[in-house]
């Protein structure tokens, strides 16, 4: 068999697996699954990272497998859509890998050997999703995907949350995949035929097109928790061990991210543009949505699963943006919005495994989920702290770091929209920039929240005196996605001139001009905008450098320590610190419609006075509840029929035998 | 990148770090006489940085890095984004790197820093102070952005200094959409460098301020770096304004050696009228309660989303 990039590729996910299976010999051993299969897991993913880097200016590959069912074999094939999401598959996976090395502890619910197995599963599942193209082998690895994931967000399942927050999760990951299979079920138009190759050849009406779009992306937004199918996020994300939440957060919601982009520019091939516009509304809602509600948080991984929910907002905006851009023919345009999608992704990715990974080592080393229950970690905890600190300022889209690069090409592709020939849309575009700006400053107001509560200020326990910083391995693999999130900062030319060649086959446009120097990102479509963020970033730095060896040259002055000002109060202590609540408290206040908010205020003649607020989901009260006991209300009447006797039943079969044979003479 | 390029550049980062504090002082003595108090001089707020220089630095015990660093980030920043303004040369080879859209992420990244720095030492007041201006920031940033906007949409780019060149050489016409977010952007000017009414800068009084709640624990070289990054946000708005909205006088490529000399001056004209102005805003109006300073914010995001859609709509 000669090398093929798609072979390799395969060998990769096939090695996952092996090493997935290696973990079940000694299963009990934390020392040989955790600390010798993991790196060798980790190694996989850089392995694969640099093959999908390297193979994404090369052709299309396909194959077929023999594997499956007889007369179903699996058909593979690899294209730069592909390939970039590999490549974000393999390079944060490596860092969270070799986090997961040091990670993993004696006695934390399921066993090493078992853990190992389903961690590498949900890897090479998420890889073959990437690589499928028949509907069935998609299939098979989607559920894998979504079997192994539940299984490992159920790693302490003996605690009741955790068992519902997995079966929530379970429930909406099936729901997703009907539609999904439904929409695979439209795209054949008749054919019969599931192979991606049938699709992309069927001809489908508007109107067909239009529903299997819509079941797309019903399914693909229930796994990337679009709004109003978030709801398993904020639950699963805080139930599964920190690695495993950075890895659905950060890489697992992307492959719904890749299904969208595959289903409407590859196998519907020609998407209308009004389908954007439902893309981009959802996107809006999701991003503004999941950022207030991040805002209120006090357990700090659901807080990161709601800014999961915003990010995911803003990505799918930028897929909206692509889908009306191409629907009206503006190409250069559509290949701007597509590439700050897959931009946004590639951080994403990076950043909020970062984050994660951050949150892991705070919980090891504290065992503190609790917002209220943190503080000053910087001291005790500086790799982590610091480190996270890259990840919080790259998620807030603070330029040099690279969520800001996705934000200006973002902003970009909405601001120079004005030619779109619809009016109306015209209009609506500049109000969605509006909304992307807002819901990026909010991401700044959580991060400084998240950030400020953990790691600055005065411990709010006694006992956070003693923990301790993440060992050596953690913190190299924190330092892995960290460096990741500046490289894609700093050299985006070079990241985009890869992610062109996406844009170039999805839209099948010719190579645009996205920078005049390799370090100025000036995409043509953009008029006259440029943006060096390492140019920036030195003059920054040299400014700094210099202000501070000035200051320190002519300062003749002391420093010395002393107590924080108290303002003459005797007392100051850490409790008088915002707390998490406390911190949330404009955003609660600034847009109480959106929150379900119930509130115990003590009275002034309380002898011990409670406050208590939460925050509730009002999607959940609105729709969620309704739609359970709509359910139960039709399972009950289901119910009727099925009464156990078994005459009954015989009487049921011979009513549709006789129907069936009446409709057929 | 020519040599006048360079000395523009030069110049604009020289001229911003060491007139800053004289726009303030300028601000100040205005507010007083038209309050009827005896005015301080234009160069008090240097003498206020001359006496913090020659101060000892007193941290609290549990500062960390990040508090000692901050201060020169934010001065860092700040240095930064007054290099990418036009304020007396549109030619700046700095302003290739970065355009508008990443002026507003220096800013934020300046705010950020300055956020974290005031919840490092974990006083009551310093996350107060944090939270009220982060509170304000994520609603004066967006609505700066829009500003930015609709002058990037008249101008069809977001590089500053083509916005500033290209309001000047079209020929002179009302712009409607101009007038919406020229309200808008004063209003954010106002919110984000802690003027009245959103801010007191001469108060320390607990319950309504926010700048200076943030500064509280920093002292000596440290509080200069701060009060001096706080001078100079306030030059960079006023810049930003005029790149905006009143860019004639300018320098240009074009304009040459003679067009950067008349710069100044004129420079500093628009400096005293913006600052007599900005006093005369402040003395007019009442500080808000805290809890409105979202509703004044979001007018001016509404104002500034009504500028676009004027735009849109009038298409001018």
């Amino acid at each position: 068999m000669s090398f093929s990039y798609l072979n390799a590729c395969l060998a990769m996910l096939l090695a996952w697996g092996a090493i997935g299976l290696a973990g079940m010999i000694r299963p009990k051993s934390l020392e040989f699954a955790g600390r010798t299969l993991f790196p060798l897991g980790a190694l996989c993913g850089i392995a694969l990272a640099v093959l999908a880097v390297i193979s994404i200016a090369t052709p299309v590959e396909r194959d077929v497998l023999p594997i499956g069912l007889p007369g179903l074999p699996f058909h593979v094939r690899r294209d730069a859509l592909a390939s970039v999401f590999l490549a974000l598959l393999g390079g944060a996976s490596a860092g969270i890998s070799i986090f997961s090395t040091g990670y993993f502890r004696k006695g934390e619910g399921a066993l090493p050997g078992l853990l190992c197995l389903e961690y590498h599963v949900f890897l090479a599942s998420m890889g073959l999703v990437l690589l499928a193209d028949d509907a069935y082998a998609f299939m098979v690895a989607w559920e894998t995907m979504a079997l192994s994931s539940y299984f490992l967000v159920t790693t302490q399942h003996r605690i009741p949350e955790i068992r519902s927050a997995g079966f929530l999760y379970l429930l909406i990951a099936h729901v997703g995949a009907i539609a999904i299979l439904l929409s695979f079920g439209v795209m054949q138009g008749g054919s019969w035929q599931f192979t991606f190759d049938a699709m992309r050849a069927a001809h489908l009406s508007p109107g067909w097109a239009t529903v299997a779009f819509g079941l797309a992306l019903f399914g693909f937004g229930a796994k990337a928790g679009l709004v109003p199918l978030h709801v398993w996020l904020p639950e699963a994300h805080p139930a599964a061990p920190s690695p495993v939440s950075a890895l659905m957060s950060g890489v697992m919601l992307k492959t719904a991210v890749y299904g969208v982009l595959r289903v409407s520019f590859d196998l519907i091939g020609t998407p209308q543009w009004s389908w954007g516009l439902v893309a981009l509304g959802l996107g809006l809602m999701s991003a503004f949505y999941g950022v207030i509600f991040a805002a209120v948080q006090t357990d700090m991984k659901r807080l990161l699963a709601w800014s999961s929910i915003e990010n995911i907002g803003i990505i799918f905006t930028g897929v909206g943006l692509t889908i009306v851009f191409h629907g009206v023919g503006m190409g250069a345009l559509a290949a701007l919005a597509l590439i700050a999608t897959l931009y946004h992704c590639l951080n994403h990715a990076f950043m909020k495994s970062v984050l994660f990974l951050g949150t892991g080592a705070v919980l090891h080393a504290t065992g503190e989920r609790n917002l209220g229950r943190l503080g000053g970690l910087i001291h005790r905890m500086p790799w982590v702290a610091w480190l996270t600190l890259v990840g919080v300022l790259a998620i807030a889209g603070l330029p040099p770091l690279n969520g800001f690069v996705s934000e200006w090409l973002l902003l970009q592709a909405f601001l120079f929209a004005g030619d779109v020939p619809q009016t109306f849309v015209n209009m609506l575009l500049p109000v969605g920039a509006a909304v992307v700006a807002l819901c990026t400053a909010l991401a700044g107001y959580v991060m400084v929240k998240f950030f400020g509560v953990i790691f600055l200020g005065q411990p709010r326990e006694a006992t956070l005196g003693q923990a301790h910083d993440a060992g050596p391995v953690e913190r190299l693999g924190l330092l892995w996605l960290a460096l990741g999130c500046v490289g894609l900062g700093l050299f985006p030319v070079q990241v985009i001139e890869m992610l062109d060649i996406v844009a170039r086959e999805l839209l099948r446009l010719p190579p645009g001009h996205w920078g005049t120097d390799w370090w100025l990102l000036a995409p043509a479509a953009a008029r006259h905008a440029s943006y060096g963020p390492l140019a920036l970033f030195g003059v920054t730095v040299i400014v700094v450098v210099l202000a501070a060896l000035g200051v320190r040259a002519v300062y003749r002055r002391r420093v010395h320590r002393g107590p924080a000002w108290d303002c003459g109060f005797v007392r100051l202590d850490a409790r008088m610190q915002d707390t998490a609540e406390g911190f949330g408290q404009p955003i609660r206040h600034i847009f109480e419609p959106f929150f379900e908010m119930q509130r115990e205020l003590p009275t002034p003649f309380d002898a011990a006075p409670r406050y208590r607020v939460t925050v509730g989901d009002r999607l959940w009260t609105l729709l969620y509840l309704p739609l359970g006991v709509t359910v139960r209300w039709v399972a009950d009447l289901v119910a009727r029929l099925q009464q156990g006797r078994i005459a009954t039943y015989l009487l049921y079969s011979f009513v549709t035998l006789i129907t069936l044979l009446a409709l057929v003479l | 990148m020519t040599t006048l390029g360079a000395v523009t550049q030069l110049l604009e980062i020289v001229c911003a770090m060491l007139a800053a504090p004289a726009f303030l002082g300028w601000v100040n003595q205005c507010r007083a006489w038209l309050q009827n108090r005896s005015a301080p001089s234009v160069l008090q707020p240097y003498y206020g940085l001359r006496k913090l220089f020659h101060k000892d630095v007193i941290l609290a015990e549990n500062a960390s890095p990040l508090f000692r660093v901050a201060p020169y980030v934010v001065f860092g920043t700040m240095v930064a984004a007054a290099a990418i303004i036009p304020s007396m040369g549109t030619g700046l080879p700095l302003s290739m790197a970065a355009d508008g859209i990443a002026l507003v992420g220096l800013l934020a990244t300046a705010r950020v820093f300055l956020s974290l720095a005031a919840m490092d030492v974990g006083t009551a007041f310093g996350t107060l102070g944090a939270r009220r201006e982060m509170m304000v920031g994520f609603l004066a940033e967006p609505a700066l952005l829009m500003v930015l906007f609709v002058a990037a949409m008249i101008s069809r780019t977001t590089s500053l200094p083509l916005i500033a060149e290209g309001l000047t050489t079209r020929a002179i016409a009302l712009y409607p959409s101009l007038a919406f977010t020229a309200v808008a952007f004063t209003m954010v000017l106002l919110a984000e460098n802690a003027r009245i009414p959103v801010d007191n800068p001469a108060t320390h009084l607990e319950l309504t301020m926010i700048h200076e709640a943030m500064l509280l624990e920093y002292s000596g070289r440290h509080l200069a770096m701060m009060e001096w990054a706080a001078s100079l946000k306030l030059f960079n708005y006023a810049c930003i304004g005029f790149a905006l909205f009143i860019p004639w006088g300018t320098g240009t490529e074009a304009g040459g050696p003679e067009g950067l000399l008349l710069a100044v001056p004129v420079l500093v004209a628009k400096l005293a009228a913006a600052g007599a102005g900005l006093a005369l805003v402040e003395t007019l109006s009442a500080k808000l309660r805290v809890f409105r300073a979202p509703e004044f914010l979001a007018t001016a995001f509404l104002l500034a989303v009504l500028g676009l859609l004027v735009h849109l709509l009038l298409g001018d």
